[in-house]
């Protein structure tokens, strides 16, 4: 006796109908790059041939020129946090201004004190930047998160004590697109003098970022998460109340007051600086149309599928962002079915390390529902018939994957998964 | 990361997806793996009772894409072998047919398992079987 299950031939990936509108392959992995606004290319083009001057060479028109171009972007940028445009350290990127921003708070301030606060669900460039200062001797507090993402600012508040120099919460994740209260972390950190470093990466031209009425001391930014180029990024450094000082990382020419030597990314520095200035411009507009779409991709994949569960707070969430676990379907598996479709899995079959999303277990996500996660990033370019061609392609793949799944049929046929004597564990 | 044809083939069109009745005496169940690891494998086969041959042979995977066409793969090697001849396959013969990357070795030992498993599982309700039959002979 078997039961034979028959597997729809006609989902082959290039014998699908497209509808209207929809151009192969989709991008809908908005958190791991952007695709760049032509309107940052434009500005960026002359930079590379006409005006190619070292921004650093005061004495003729070349460098002016160059010079100009960085100027105006500092100032874009600073804008967009409410920053002054003094207060902007240009680097390479979000992970060298993560490295930047706590390796040069702790040489710093290393006679005031040695203890860190971090985040178990922050960006690994901030997590092994603090790892490598405890070999130096330096302690590091890894503040949990609650079931929805969020730290416990009463959790905060405890890990703080007399030693303790920086703290350093990202304001949005990059897997699940939660948003950390950073005004309050911030609040905190100024009631007790300590320094308070955001990774804004993520959040960055896609929810408010005040560093004043924030409180943040320091905040990374990079151009090519909202649309910018790739290889630039930034760091806000505070001024006053409090002057906050750091150690460079690089040493050399005395670029950027000294906190980052080396010549300056020109074409890049100025597409970071465009992306920043449409961010002021159409933050406010684009959050609700992302919202929008995010929720519209949410609303026809549940309605439609069962037994999915969404990673982290709906609720204090980047508005493109929406992460999925599909019980009984794994993540790769998954991705492969709907390879029309760039987007991320959270399945250690598709990390280096095979190990499952280390954020998705920080939230108490079982490693089963960690392998079947999807993470789905909607950005600037994606459309409503995207949305709605990207979920039904989600939907048939997970309905044809769970029909070839064990655990579909033992969970259909009421046994609990949990009991189960596996053998390979 | 990229696929190979086959892999992608056996992904697209799974050989031998189902179920059989796992308390038949004809029928072996091997289930591998956990759903923590990221992989479970249900492979059954039924088998002549006379000549040991292998009839038929069913599997379900939770995996990714290459544990699945690693499973595929196995239903339709161990089909018309006897349970001797299905013992011999190896796990690097399936790394061989479907040009598994090294991180995906795993997905072919687990395969061999689930051979191994369903097999075991035959052989244990044969010995089961015998003072049974034994007894009705007396």
């Amino acid at each position: 006796m078997s039961t034979d299950v028959r597997i729809p031939q006609e989902l082959g990936v290039t014998k699908h109908a497209t509808p209207q509108g929809v151009k192969l392959p989709i991008y809908m992995d908005n958190h791991a790059t952007t695709r760049m606004d032509p309107r940052v290319l434009e500005e960026m083009l002359p930079y590379f041939m006409e005006k190619f001057g070292n921004s650093a060479s005061r004495n003729h028109s070349f460098g002016w020129a160059a010079e100009e171009g960085v100027e105006t972007a500092r100032e874009r940028i600073a804008k967009l946090i409410g920053a002054t445009a003094k207060e902007i350290i240009f680097t390479s990127g979000a992970t060298e201004s993560d490295n930047l921003a706590i390796k040069g708070v702790a040489e710093m301030y290393r006679e005031k004190g040695n203890h860190i606060i971090t985040a178990v669900t922050e960006h690994k460039a901030v997590l092994d930047t603090c790892k490598r200062l405890e070999k130096y001797g330096y302690r590091v507090t890894y503040l949990p998160v609650q079931k929805d993402g969020l730290i416990d600012l009463d959790d905060l508040k405890r890990a703080m004590d007399d030693k303790t120099i920086l703290v350093t919460i990202m304001a949005a994740n990059n897997e699940i697109g939660v948003l950390q209260p950073i005004a309050e972390i911030g609040k905190l950190c100024h009631e007790r003098g300590v320094i308070f470093h955001t990774d804004a990466v993520q959040a960055i031209g896609k929810v408010p970022i005040d560093v004043i009425k924030q409180n943040i001391d320091l905040a990374s930014i990079t151009g090519h998460k909202i649309y910018g180029p790739k290889g630039v990024g930034a760091l806000y450094v505070r001024r006053k109340n409090p002057r906050v000082q750091i150690s460079p990382g690089i040493d050399g020419g005395g670029h950027e007051r000294g906190m980052r030597s080396g010549t300056l990314n020109v074409p890049g520095i100025v597409g970071l600086g465009k992306a920043c200035a449409i961010a002021s411009e159409e933050m406010t507009r684009e959050a609700v149309q992302l919202g929008g779409l995010r929720d519209r991709l949410r609303d026809r994949i549940m309605s439609r599928l069962d037994e999915t569960y969404i990673n982290g707070s709906m609720e204090h969430r980047l508005p493109g962002n929406l992460n999925i676990s599909f019980a009984y379907v794994e993540g790769e598996s998954l991705l492969m079915g709907i390879n029309d479709i760039a987007v991320s899995s959270g399945s250690a079959c598709t990390s280096a390390t095979l190990e499952p999303s280390y954020v998705l277990k920080a939230l108490g996500t079982g490693d089963d529902l960690a392998h079947s996660s999807i993470r789905f990033g909607i950005g600037r370019f994606n459309t409503a018939a995207e949305v709605d061609y990207v979920a039904d392609r989600v939907i048939e793949t997970v309905e044809r994957l769970r029909e070839l799944s064990p655990l579909y049929e033992m969970a259909k046929e009421g046994i609990n998964l949990k009991d189960v004597k596996w053998a390979g564990e | 990361m990229s696929y190979s044809d086959k892999v992608i083939d056996h992904y697209n069109n799974p050989r031998n997806v189902g179920s059989m009745d796992k308390s038949s005496a004809d029928v072996g169940t091997g289930l591998v793996g956990a759903p923590e690891c990221g992989d479970v494998m249900k492979l059954q086969i039924k088998v002549n009772r006379e000549t040991n041959v292998i009839e038929e042979a069913k599997f379900k995977t939770f995996g990714c894409g290459s544990a699945i066409a690693s499973s595929s793969l196995a239903t339709e090697w161990v089909k018309g072998k006897t349970v001797d001849e299905a013992l011999t396959i190896k796990n690097m013969d399936i790394v061989k047919e479907l040009s598994l990357p090294p991180v995906k070795i795993h997905c072919s030992v687990l395969a061999e398992d689930a051979i191994r498993a369903a097999i075991g599982d035959w052989k244990k309700k044969q010995e089961s079987a015998k003072p049974v039959t034994s007894a009705v002979a007396q």
